[in-house]
């Protein structure tokens, strides 16, 4: 099959010498395939049905007016009305604050406990399950249990804040804070996976390299910045796309904790589009998800291909 | 590729897609109808505590008058959730044989006339207040059995507090806010209680306003499902301006963003707050958490700005309903048991369970002789009349944010007439998701 289709994609032949390709590729392509083709047909029937059918739908209702009782098409109506939502404009740009913070963080984060923790310190296991335990632990139950924990007069963090003299401010019911306390929450409970990945990174860095460089006279300085940086880049790269992914479509902790509210001070594209549903304008809020879809891609695709872009070099 | 291999692979297919197609569809709902003729009900009703405790109840008296029907009660989370597993349910013809929900806007939300059986040719139909008539149904047909008592868009108010500094009850706006100025100069309690934690409390300065609004423009409410009326115009806007003094004259409970309508109902039965906007369903938890507080908690219309014209926001209960999904011998066991709840006997199971909030909407149930003051507080309005339904029940057009909009006028994040302004554009998606005209 791969052969195949890499003959097919390379083009630039004539519609003869391709089939002339093809039918001396054939027997070739079949026997290195491990399985017959028909062993791919249920996993294609699963994916068919229920990726490509619901996706292909999820097009269509989003230039209805649907109400599950009936549809009516209404072109791109849906959209305008989206766009036209006041509070989307707050929403979109929230979205990216919370995307680009909580991925940023959890980079320069993540790769400062990666390299800690890859070092010969005391109790490096413990730490290490440590570091890691809040990623195992529900979003719900973390959503809940920080609601508590920042509760502006009632809560452990106010009141810690209190005993040194210092008014903290209501972490999630200050509409300037909301957001902020909510990303925040999210890197504590995210920081270990990209920890993890950065731990792997750093492990698969020969120590050769860095022992050179000792003999040539560089520092842990130079050694990290010409040496453990830019062999890290597939590791930055995964942790960016990762949680930059996780950050844009990011839904349950904000939903949990303050469910976009004060007003809409800390709703996000998802958030918005959950409300439209709940509210009943299921058309609405599909065309909320092909735009969120389109966004997504949108910035995830360019970064990937640059991000990915420097790997052959190493 | 032989034709054998052709024909498994063909039949391999087709037993995958419609394994699929099974596991994709779920079993429908199975008929109810047990094989020595007695039926079992499944009655779909919200999670609440009192309301699950009042359908146990009413279905155990149902069951003593009826021993061949048995309920079963079933129960779904509220508010918006609840409202989407509703029109998920019924869409799907999987909806339980009787399901509880509210009248009004959510009601016609729901397509009756497509999706439920009218019981307008059932005996009870004719004891039926006829503002509760008009709630419950279209202009054809009647869907719904009223399964509780109507409520009251109040301001509540501590009795106490007031007793103790000689303080009156305020007919108008101006009234109520030198009130609440010597409330706070005299350093006893938060004037005004609000509840933010739980947005849907944020609401009641703007729909228990809805009395005054109509007082002043009979119409708004026909000419507002026109889209001939504004929330931004006055009188409306009366609402989203209380909301915004009250705040801004610093008279609310430090901890409003925070505070839970728990926190509220417990801070104006012990006294930390003067007055909270609220419907009267917080009478249950009122007498089952804070009894002592039965006789000091009081109600007061919200006051409006002339005094002539000052009267109570009143909201119906919700009802029982059967879909159309409902046949046979569960259909007659449905109908047989929504006659039962909206009949004497059935008020005098919900008279034992919990503390009434408001006068029954059937002819000939009474309230119990001893009720809540807030409840007891009430009544005088309905004896002289003045009294008018709450928006919801008469035009079918209510937006899904207002209760993110009332908190940002009411916590200072947004101006009275912006939010307001927003609100209206947040009913236009309402109003064209219903196919109304104008919009």
């Amino acid at each position: 099959m791969s052969t195949q289709t890499a003959v097919l994609v390379a083009g630039g032949d004539t519609k003869s010498q391709r089939r002339l390709h093809r039918d001396s590729n054939r027997p070739t392509g079949r026997k290195n395939s491990t399985y017959p083709r028909w062993f791919y047909l249920p996993a294609g029937v699963f994916y068919f049905v229920l990726f490509i059918v619901p996706t292909g739908a999820s097009f269509y209702f989003a230039l209805t007016r649907w109400t599950l009782f009936d549809v009516e098409f209404i072109g791109f109506d849906n959209f305008i009305a989206f766009f036209n939502e006041q509070a989307l404009v707050q929403s979109f740009i929230n979205t990216f604050i919370y995307a680009f913070l909580t991925s940023s963080a959890k980079v320069v984060l993540g790769m400062a406990l990666g390299l800690l923790l890859a070092s010969q310190i005391l109790g490096r296991g413990f730490l290490r399950s440590v570091i890691f335990f809040p990623v195992l632990v529900s979003t719900i139950g973390v959503g809940v249990t920080f609601k508590a924990l920042m509760d502006p007069f009632d809560g452990v963090i106010n009141q810690a804040l209190a005993t040194i003299g210092i008014a903290g401010p209501g972490w999630l019911t200050d509409p300037a804070w909301a957001l902020i306390s909510v990303a925040l929450v999210d890197i504590w409970k995210g920081v270990g996976l990209a920890t993890l990945i950065y731990l792997a990174g750093i492990a698969a860095i020969p120590q050769e390299y860095s022992e050179a460089a000792r003999v040539d006279g560089a520092n842990a300085w130079n050694n990290f910045w010409h040496i453990t940086l830019p062999l890290l880049r597939p590791a930055t790269a995964t942790v960016v796309l990762l949680s930059l992914i996780g950050g844009l479509r990011s839904f349950d902790l904000i939903w949990t904790m303050t469910k976009g509210g004060p007003g809409f001070s800390s709703d996000v594209i998802a958030s918005m589009i959950y409300k439209q549903y709940q509210s009943g304008f299921f058309g609405l809020s599909t065309a909320g998800n092909v735009i969120l879809f389109v966004v997504v891609a949108a910035v995830v695709f360019p970064l990937f291909a640059w991000l990915n872009r420097g790997e052959k070099d190493l | 590729m032989s034709a054998t291999r052709t024909r498994r692979m063909a039949m391999l297919s087709v037993a995958g897609v419609s394994a699929l197609a099974l596991a994709l569809t779920g079993c429908t709902a199975g008929g109810s109808e047990n094989e020595d003729g007695s039926v079992t009900l499944s009655v779909l009703v919200d999670n609440g505590e009192s309301t699950v405790t009042l359908f146990d109840a009413l279905g155990e008296a149902f069951t003593e008058a009826n021993p061949d029907i048995t309920i079963d009660v079933e129960t779904r989370p509220p508010g918006a959730e609840g409202d989407n597993l509703i029109k998920t349910k019924l869409s799907t013809g999987e909806m339980n044989d009787v399901f509880f929900y509210n009248t009004g806007s959510l009601l016609q939300a729901l397509n009756p006339d497509d999706t439920l059986v009218n019981l307008s040719e059932e005996e009870w139909v004719g004891t039926l207040d006829e503002n509760f008539a008009e709630s419950a149904g279209t202009d054809d047909a009647i869907y719904g059995a009223p399964g509780g008592s109507s409520m009251g868009g109040v301001m509540l108010y501590n009795k106490d507090i007031y007793a103790e500094l000689g303080l009156e009850i305020p007919k108008t706006w101006d009234e109520f806010m030198a009130n609440n100025q010597k409330i706070l100069d005299s350093g006893v309690a938060a004037p005004v209680i609000q509840t933010y934690a739980d947005t849907w409390s944020s609401q009641l300065f703007v729909l228990g306003d809805f009395y005054n609004v109509s007082a002043e423009d009979p119409d708004w409410a026909a000419e507002y499902t026109a889209n001939n009326r504004k929330y931004a115009e006055e009188p409306a806007l009366h609402g989203f301006e209380d909301l915004q003094a009250v705040h801004d004259a610093g008279y609310l409970n430090e901890d409003f963003a925070s505070a839970t309508y728990d926190d509220g109902v417990r801070m104006i039965s012990e006294g930390a707050g003067a007055h909270y906007p609220m419907l009267t369903f917080a009478a249950p938890a009122i007498s089952a958490n804070y009894p002592d507080a039965v006789d000091t908690v009081g109600a007061f219309p919200i006051p409006g700005r002339d005094a002539s014209k000052n009267g109570l926001t009143v909201w119906m209960p919700s009802a029982l309903y059967i879909p159309k999904s409902t046949e046979g011998a569960t259909l007659d066991a449905a109908k047989k048991f929504l006659a039962f709840v909206a009949s004497t006997d059935g008020c005098d199971v919900m008279n034992e369970q919990a503390a009434p909030t408001g006068p029954y909407v059937v002819e000939g149930c009474e309230l119990p002789e001893e009720v809540p003051a807030l409840v007891s507080d009430m009544q005088p309005y309905f004896d002289s009349g003045d009294t008018g339904l709450a928006l919801e029940f008469v035009s079918p057009v209510k937006g899904p944010a207002l209760e993110q909009l009332t908190v940002t006028a009411g916590s200072g994040i947004d101006t009275a007439e912006s939010a307001a302004a927003k609100y209206d554009e947040d009913v236009k998606k309402q109003a064209q998701q219903l196919g109304l005209e104008g919009w």
